[in-house]
């Protein structure tokens, strides 16, 4: 019990009579690294909103590190330790690349203001291979370094729990493997991963476990190799 | 700007200021100067709400009368001396704005800024029905005999006006570059993105909406005394509200220095025309160049200058 991060309960979210997430249950166990997977539209990134608070859920619970979340603000659970990235990137768009990162660092992390706090955004920023960027327009970004500040934003804000939602998609394979790395080393820190992606070869190499999505139910979890061999995710995939 | 150059330049303009009292005697110049200092801290205020977190606020001229007519009550229940009174007007401004933030705490957008415009309205309301600081009919203040060592009352309330208006801007251009003022600048950009990033929105906002009523609370203290006679009519004026939008909207609302400069710019254009051709021109002015800037320079004159500066630097 101890060692459990993430327990979402009996998850259920609706926009209007369309059903959302329909009964999601899962745990996360601290360290780990957890797959999402799942077709167009089965609900992925509505289940991160809702367990970082961007949408409120209509039914069910949501503990964090053995407390109840579930009716906290988004700014309190980044606090207690998650950090997300947005799939269609929403940096802070008149501030600079540095400046982005030195939010999550003064609030979130409540790490120090001033210099210190630009000598840390700066060390994130090498890390994920912005640095020369720091000083240019978040807006001017092209969209895959977005999609870089993405990740950096979330990385600054010093979680416990990192959530990736298709950082990777339109990066290169070498920039593929960078970003994998990157985050097999913030796993090896202790940071826990859910990891949400398209690019099937990149989650399997990476997951310790793999949950996948269809219409807003779990149809499937298990190990990389039993998800890729389930009868169920095919039809899945293929269906979609 | 840098911080010896910053505040080398705030105390050049007060000395300047000070200078002026011993040398010019006209009235005239300090009037103009007043309505330009009062314009000044008004844009700046506006922009801490308006243009750092990005909320539109139509109703300053709600919040400046909150601060005037602070002036009038206590002025005539306790005969309290100005600069108690211009604490109590942002005091009282303040608390309005932290009420207005509160209860409009979920609004966004067009509905956040039709709630500004429908609380002057109550407001406006309110003191046109309140005897006792004269209602619709006004109240006549009665200019204080003693003026420090000025030549004039109009010269101290000048010097005044300055004193505020330079706080002012002090405190805006150190609200910009603070972990406060990059919480406010990140709930601009995006709500959501802020709180997933640990911004408290809902609590900025309220420190927003406090610091802006406080500022518009104090630069419409001491109004009373400059006008002499108040009357609902000018504290609440179209052209109090119109400008404060405006200005900081020409000079340019993401930095502070924008507000200052297009303050200056309207400003001083106004009160030229006001004594070449007449007062009626003066919304028409400032109309006319909000216009041209929304439709030329959508960033306002910093953002133009910022921009030019980044070609030369490319
Ligand atoms: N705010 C919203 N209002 C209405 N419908 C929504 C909203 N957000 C998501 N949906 C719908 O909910 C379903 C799930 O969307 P979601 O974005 O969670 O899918 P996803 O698994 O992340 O898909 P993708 O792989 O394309 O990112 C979709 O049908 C989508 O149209
Ligand atoms: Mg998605």
């Amino acid at each position: 019990m101890s060692d459990e991060l993430l327990r979402v309960g009996k998850l259920g979210k609706r926009f209007g009579g369309f059903v959302a997430l329909d009964n999601v249950s899962l745990t996360v166990r601290a360290g780990e690294r957890l797959g999402l997977i799942g077709p167009n539209g089965s609900g992925k990134t509505t289940l991160i909103n809702c367990i970082t608070g961007a949408l409120f859920n209509d039914q069910g619970t949501i503990h964090f590190d053995g407390r109840d979340v579930t009716l906290l603000p988004p700014f309190q659970r980044a606090r207690a330790g998650m950090a997300r990235t947005f799939q269609i990137p929403r940096p802070f768009r008149s501030m600079t690349v540095l400046e982005n990162l030195q939010v999550p660092l003064e609030y979130a992390a409540r790490g120090p203001s001033g210099r210190r706090a630009v000598d840390e955004a700066l060390e994130v920023l090498e890390v994920i291979g912005l640095r020369e960027r720091a000083q240019e327009d978040s807006a001017r970004l092209t969209q895959i370094d977005m999609r870089k500040l993405e990740l950096a934003r979330a990385m600054a804000a010093k979680p416990r729990l990192l959530i990736s939602d298709e950082a990777m998609a339109g990066l290169s394979s070498n920039e593929v493997d960078d970003v994998l790395g990157i985050l097999r080393r913030l796993n090896d820190t202790g940071i826990t991963i859910i990891m949400i992606e398209h690019i099937m070869h990149a989650v399997m190499r990476f997951s310790e476990r793999v949950i996948c999505l269809d219409a807003g139910q779990i149809i499937c979890e298990g190990t990389p190799q039993s998800i890729v061999q389930d009868a169920g995710v095919q039809r899945a995939y293929l269906g979609a | 700007m840098k911080p010896v150059a910053f505040w080398g330049a705030l105390a050049a303009v007060l000395a300047a200021g000070l200078a002026l009292t011993s040398v010019v005697a006209n009235e005239y110049y300090y009037n103009a100067l007043y309505v330009i200092l009062q314009a000044t801290m008004m844009a700046v205020a506006w922009n801490i709400l308006g243009g750092f977190t990005g909320y539109v606020n139509f109703g300053s001229a709600g919040f400046f009368a909150i601060g005037a007519y602070t002036t009038v009550a206590l002025n005539k229940a306790l005969g309290l001396p100005l600069p108690l009174l211009i604490l109590a007007g942002g005091a009282v401004g303040g608390l309005v704005g932290l009420g207005l933030g509160y209860l409009t705490l979920r609004l966004k957008g067009v509905y956040f800024a039709i709630a500004t415009l429908a609380m002057a309205i109550v407001v406006e309301t309110l003191v046109n029905n309140w005897s006792y600081v004269g209602g619709a009919k006004g109240s006549y203040m009665l200019t204080p005999e003693k003026h420090l060592w000025f030549d004039s009352y109009i010269q101290m309330l000048f010097v005044v006006m300055l004193l505020l208006t330079l706080s002012a801007v002090a405190v805006s251009r150190a609200l910009s570059s603070s972990r406060l003022g990059r919480g406010l600048a990140a709930i601009r950009d995006d709500e959501v993105a802020a709180e997933c990033a640990g911004v408290p929105t809902l609590r900025l906002k309220l420190v927003s909406t406090t610091v802006m009523g406080a500022m518009m609370g104090i630069a419409g203290a001491p109004f009373p005394y400059f006008v002499t006679y108040v009357e609902p009519g000018s504290a609440f004026s179209l052209f109090i509200a119109v400008n404060a939008i405006a200005m900081p909207m020409i000079g340019g609302t993401a930095h502070w220095l924008g507000p200052v400069i297009g303050a200056l710019l309207v400003g001083t254009t106004q009160e030229i025309v006001k004594v070449t051709v007449s007062s009626e021109m003066n919304v028409l002015i400032v109309g006319v160049m909000l216009v041209v800037f929304i439709t030329l320079a959508p960033q306002g004159i910093v953002g133009v200058a910022r921009k030019y500066l980044r070609r030369r630097a490319a």
